[in-house]
């Protein structure tokens, strides 16, 4: 099938433009209408909905934060009564209280439809057997990606997450085609499916990864892309969005974000002014047409880059880069912001340590002492101690070059590093401010 | 070339420098019955090498390998030595005039006599230049 929803799909960017016009203005008088919320922070910005007269107007339009919504817990922000609701969801609060979102049936429809086109734009449909091994439950993962399966006539797997050895038993016996998970869950299977005598290359019929929930990086794509012979594409959202929202198509050249349900622009972090195309910055998006719990220029704290031209497959929306980054995610090590993703793609490119690794953050005296351990590769064993501390060497000058500051490395055994089924804690800070 | 009969093979075993980590290698050679007839410890900042000659090694090198220990073979070779002053002066000056370089060594000093084990950049060349000094090697044999 070359497109779910082809009308919708590659339509003109024009019309495209318009039509986000239209459920913006519409968008607006409904929040100034119902949202006290909202009216109050509109009225705090002398914004009133008849300032917005073309789409670029969205930039006269207060932020909503993360905060907000904690702020309000639980439901403070919803905008539908909790009749019309048909679905919670509540998230992990991995960056610290749990939020709340709700649903209207029209809601979960659009959340469908938006992951029934992008897993149709990654080349699956019906006949596929799709292993949903994102959790089921509060998490939007599981039940996002399940409905999203089940409506392009795809066979659903519904594993949720843990229990792998099953997992990887199922994933053969079913005749898998595709799997949704975390990347780092999926590497972790890897390593599960080998240690049972299982290669997921050769002994599955494993052909696609719909994999986020976490950032990864185009390294890691391109060794799980290899080391599992599977396509590995890259699915981005966040429970204020509805859940797992835009997938990449095969040409794997970022997700597409789907216009007529999500208008995206990137900021300049310290200005917030509107970055060109291609520039690296914070992620805004504002959702067009979420009913229960509306989502206006939300500053999810992402850093990416937008491209805004028609894609290889001739979709015409907007395609949002891999994220490299979270505002909030960012540590400050000797004033210089380092990021764990820029770690994660450092140690890619040594091919004698593994993916997987831990940074410890102390305060040593006035310093700030960051120590990152990584596995020593069974491959790359040596019995000689001056080969293991040249490997250690290479490390700590890689990250040096990538960080723009010096980082202590410790060589651990294999396997001893912690490994995440849900986000990837990587980060122990134990700086005392 | 065929394997000589006097080159030993060695297990290494990576190890973070951390209390238990010995034990559980120690442990689970005791549960293969495998016993350790030399070995010894290298430290680096942070972690170590353990270095054993055991009386099975592929048996040895299989169980710590399904631990998730990282395992190595190492060919190493082990030299006779007189348990009396000059014993270890004999092999080094041996060697030394033969310009091999000794990477590592270790020794003990068994019943009959005293024995030092050696990790050589070349091993042919090491075992050619004892045998010609009149040192004496021990076979691989009498270990495994």
């Amino acid at each position: 099938m070359r497109a779910w929803d082809p009308r919708i799909e590659e339509m003109p960017k024009a019309d495209l433009e318009a039509m986000q016009y239209r459920l913006l203005k519409t968008l607006v008088y409904r929040l100034y209408s119902f949202s006290p919320f909202y009216h109050r922070r509109m009225e705090e910005n002398r914004v009133h909905p008849d300032d917005i007269r073309t789409l670029g107007d969205i930039r006269k339009l207060p932020f909503m934060f993360k905060r907000d919504l904690r702020d309000n817990y639980p439901d403070r922000l919803f905008v539908s009564s909790q009749e019309d609701l048909v679905r919670y969801h509540v998230s992990s609060g991995t960056t610290g209280k749990p939020t709340v979102v709700g649903y209207t049936e029209r809601d979960l429809e659009n959340w469908t439809a938006s992951l029934a086109r992008g897993l149709v734009s990654c080349g699956l449909g019906r006949g596929d057997v799709i292993q949903v091994s994102y959790g089921y439950g509060l998490f939007t993962g599981g039940l996002g990606l399940h409905y999203g399966a089940e409506r392009i006539g795809a066979t659903v797997l519904p594993t949720s997450v843990g229990n792998t050895e099953r997992q990887i038993e199922l994933m053969q016996d079913l005749k898998a085609t595709a799997i949704a998970c975390t990347p780092s869950y999926l590497l972790h299977m890897g390593e599960v499916a080998e240690k049972m005598g299982v290669s997921i290359k050769d002994d599955t019929l494993l052909k696609v990864g719909i994999l986020g929930a976490e950032p990864w990086s185009e390294q890691m794509r391109q060794r799980i892309q290899e080391w599992l012979g599977i396509r590995a594409y890259d699915i981005y959202g966040t429970s204020e969005l509805s859940g797992p929202m835009f997938c990449e198509c095969t040409e794997q050249k970022g997700f597409h974000v789907w216009g007529d349900l999500a208008y995206v622009e990137i900021l300049d972090p310290e200005t917030l002014e509107p970055l060109p195309a291609g520039e690296r910055g914070e992620m805004v998006i504002t959702m067009l047409q979420k009913e229960a719990l509306p989502m206006v220029r939300y500053r999810i704290g992402d850093i990416s880059a937008i491209d805004d031209s028609v894609c290889g497959c001739g979709r015409t929306h907007p395609r949002v880069q891999r994220i490299t980054g979270r505002v909030d995610d960012m540590l400050i090590i000797r004033g210089i912001n380092v990021f764990p993703s820029q770690i994660e793609y450092a140690l890619m490119s040594i091919p004698e340590v593994g993916q997987h690794f831990q940074i410890i953050v102390d305060r040593r005296g006035a310093l700030d002492d960051m120590l990152v351990q990584v596995e020593v590769k069974r491959e790359a064993f040596s019995d000689k101690i001056t080969d293991l501390m040249s490997i250690r060497k290479k490390v700590e000058h890689k990250l040096k070059n990538i960080l723009n500051v010096a980082v202590n490395v410790e060589l651990v055994e294999p396997g001893s590093l912690p490994r995440f089924e849900g986000k990837a804690k990587r980060v122990i800070d134990r700086r005392k401010i | 070339m065929k394997e000589n009969k006097f080159v030993i093979k060695q297990i290494s075993v990576f190890s973070e420098n951390k209390p238990g980590r010995l034990a559980a290698i120690a442990r689970a050679l005791q549960e293969e019955k495998i016993n350790i007839m030399a070995f010894s410890i290298a430290e680096a900042d942070g972690f170590g090498v353990v270095r054993a000659l055991v009386d099975k090694p592929k048996k040895a090198h299989e169980k710590l390998g399904e631990l998730g220990f990282n395992v190595a073979f190492t060919d190493v070779i082990a030299v006779q030595m007189k348990d009396e002053p000059g014993g270890l002066y004999e092999t080094a000056r041996i060697l030394g005039e033969g310009h091999i370089n000794i990477e590592y060594a270790y020794a003990y000093s068994g019943k009959e006599a005293a024995v030092l084990i050696l990790r050589v950049d070349n091993v042919e060349a090491a075992i050619a230049a004892i045998q010609k000094g009149g040192g004496t090697l021990i076979e691989s044999s009498l270990f495994q």
